[in-house]
């Protein structure tokens, strides 16, 4: 077999977990992996969708244990490797040790574009432990070129061996994916990766741009089931990305078939881009927020795009869901105290 | 009646703000601070306050073992136990704000009443000195199952200690939900936010009751623990009215500084600071009445 000149790492069993609100049986994951192993993906992710240890009232707790479903994911694989999610301040070391023992053979540690230090001990375990790691600057639309570059190193010193660009909101547009991997490509020897989410329907022409910006890791999932709208759909990418000339390794008519007769079949919706996940890509709120900012919203009677308006003013990072229950209650009480209270601060 | 002398180990932040509120303490005076770095310019203030100073760390302070009776740790993990050992050799007391905890925990609202005359107590973390008074204030009505605690601060605020150790925050505060909040189980998230202007610290507390119900006794102790830790941090407030579903609670907390050295919105490092002062005039009043009773 020829070398992949992209390496496409599927996300169904990881950024898919906020749209199954956390809810992923054994027999879905098992199915889904099987079906990732026959059209030879080289890695896919199974964690909670936070990462490791994201089980949690905040972001909601598994069903099926993380732990559980990587062991089965790993049984099924004959030729993938499994992936692990880990964001620093949520998962631990000891987290990952667990998930090595299930069977886990890469490591994405993931912080926020600006905070990549607190990253550099789960780093160095990932190497100690011989597993493919990569690092994860999530948020990338927050920050300026200069700071993703300056991150980005932090991550390659630490030893990463591959440092993604996560549009973990679905804002940014063709151009400054090409603007950010350009830079990353120019200032970085180790590969390049890009994560991509569908809110303002541009993941795939972001996923084009990147890879033609020089970007060798593409993340996708399958029928985009991810955050917000989801991610660049990975069967779709697949055709692509050979349509244009790259070697994906990827055995199209096999993802066809996992993504439609497996993955089709236990999403609760289809991955659309709503009023609510538009508004997450227009104002840069991270996408797993959308489930959580339905219910808030339900539950005090308000518009959830003022919700998401709100929180992008308020630079609300990943994982500051409990924010979302604040300031709807904030938006309700000021709505009916229009005279005494001062708006929201 | 003499105040019970005390010294500063570490002159970063924390120890430069903690020098701030040891001056406004009736119980406590301070002698020495020591730190590593000889171009610190807190080492510098406190020099330039009165104080006497060292660049030679722990080996600093013992050579001038007469002048205090308890130390403040504001280091790191890593080197507390050393720090601690060579201290606590010589009889001296030692309040630990760093996440080592080989002392017991103190939560002065909780369990400040406990203290003896422990050699060695720990502060916890930023995170567990925000939220469990209020898992205490839950568990004392109604028994708490399960406690998790969501910290968001400014990315300014957290320093490199923080950052290179982050797993020692998220784990010493799960265990301290445990063993002091009372929780039968424990976790702790956190997580940094760049926003500017910087935000304010932020704690979310969600609790699992093991049975449903007492919401108004609840509900009312959450608001007296709130007016006791604004005893000492003022600025400790609810954001908005506890969400109560089933056995379900979340409340959210707002931490703003006293603004000594840090800038308000690091609620996070004056809530250590104001607390690790609250627990050592504890210590002081324990020491001078064993002192009394001995003449």
């Amino acid at each position: 077999m020829t070398k992949r000149s992209v390496e496409i790492l599927d996300v169904t069993l990881r950024d898919g977990s906020h749209s199954m609100k956390h809810a992923f049986t054994k027999e879905q994951v098992r199915e889904t992996a099987k079906g990732l192993d026959k059209a030879k993906v080289n890695y896919f992710e199974v964690s909670h969708g936070d990462g490791l240890g994201g089980s949690s009232l905040q972001y909601g707790l598994s069903l099926v244990d993380e732990l559980e479903l990587i062991e089965v994911a790993a049984s099924v694989c004959e030729y993938s490797k499994i992936s692990v999610l880990l964001l620093p301040g949520i998962g631990t070391k000891n987290d990952l040790n667990d998930a090595v023992k299930a069977g886990a053979k890469m490591v994405r540690v993931a912080t926020h574009i600006t905070e990549a230090d607190v990253a550099k001990q789960h780093i160095e375990l990932g190497r100690e432990l011989g597993l493919k790691t990569v690092g994860f600057l999530m948020m990338a639309h927050m920050a300026p070129v200069e700071k993703l570059v300056e991150q980005a190193k932090l991550f390659e010193s630490y030893g990463a061996e591959v440092v993604y660009v996560t549009d973990s909101a679905g804002a940014l547009l063709p151009h400054e994916v090409t603007e950010r991997i350009t830079a990353l490509k120019n200032e970085l020897s180790c590969e390049i990766g890009f994560h991509g989410h569908n809110n303002l329907s541009m993941a795939m022409a972001n996923t084009v741009a990147a890879v033609q910006a020089g970007a060798t890791y593409i993340d996708g999932s399958l029928r985009a089931l991810g955050a917000g709208s989801g991610n660049t759909q990975t069967e779709v990418m697949v055709a692509v990305l050979e349509k244009m000339g790259y070697n994906t390794g990827i055995d199209l008519y096999s993802i066809i078939d996992v993504a439609n007769d497996v993955v089709a079949q236990y999403m609760p919706r289809p991955q659309e881009i709503n009023g609510s996940s538009l508004i997450m890509g227009y104002s840069g709120v991270y996408s797993s927020f959308l489930l959580h900012t339905e219910k808030a919203a339900k539950r005090f009677g308000i518009d959830e795009r003022d919700i998401l308006i709100e929180l992008g003013r308020m630079q609300a990072v990943g994982g500051q869901e409990d924010l979302i229950y604040e300031v709807a209650a904030k938006i309700a009480h000021n709505s009916s105290n229009t005279h005494t209270e001062a708006p929201i601060s | 009646m003499s105040k019970c002398k005390v010294a500063i180990l570490g002159s970063g932040n924390i120890g430069t703000d903690l020098m701030y509120k040891i001056e406004r303490s009736n119980e406590l005076e301070l002698t020495i601070v020591a730190g590593i770095d000889p171009n610190s310019e807190n080492l510098r203030i406190a020099k330039e306050r009165g104080y006497l100073t060292s660049t030679k760390s722990v080996d600093g302070l013992l050579e001038y073992s007469d002048e205090f009776d308890m130390v403040f740790d504001a280091t790191s993990a890593k080197v507390h136990k050393y720090h601690s050992d060579k201290l606590t050799a010589i009889g001296k007391q030692v309040v630990d704000l760093t996440p080592a905890a080989i002392g017991p925990y103190v939560v002065p609202p909780v369990n400040l009443d406990q203290l003896k005359d422990e050699l060695n107590v720990n502060l916890v973390t930023c995170g567990g000195q925000a939220t469990i008074p209020m898992i205490h204030a839950i568990h004392r009505v109604s028994p708490v199952a399960y406690a998790e605690i969501v910290a968001t601060i400014s990315s300014n605020s957290a320093g490199p200690g923080t950052r290179a150790n982050i797993d020692e925050f998220t784990q010493t505060t799960a265990k301290a939900i445990e063993v002091v909040g009372g929780a039968k189980k424990g976790k702790a998230i956190i997580i940094l936010n760049p926003a500017e202007p910087p935000v304010i610290m932020r704690d979310t507390i969600h609790v699992t009751l093991e049975e449903e119900g007492k919401e108004e006794e609840i509900l009312q102790s959450i608001n007296d623990m709130v007016k006791e830790v604004q005893t000492y941090v003022p600025g400790y407030r609810m954001n908005t009215e506890p969400q109560m579903t089933g056995k379900n609670i979340s409340v959210f907390i707002e931490v703003e500084g006293a603004g000594d050295f840090f800038p308000p919105y690091s609620g996070n490092l004056d809530i250590m600071t104001a607390a690790a002062t609250q627990v050592a005039n504890e210590l002081a009043i324990k020491r001078r009445n064993v002192q009394e009773e001995v003449k």
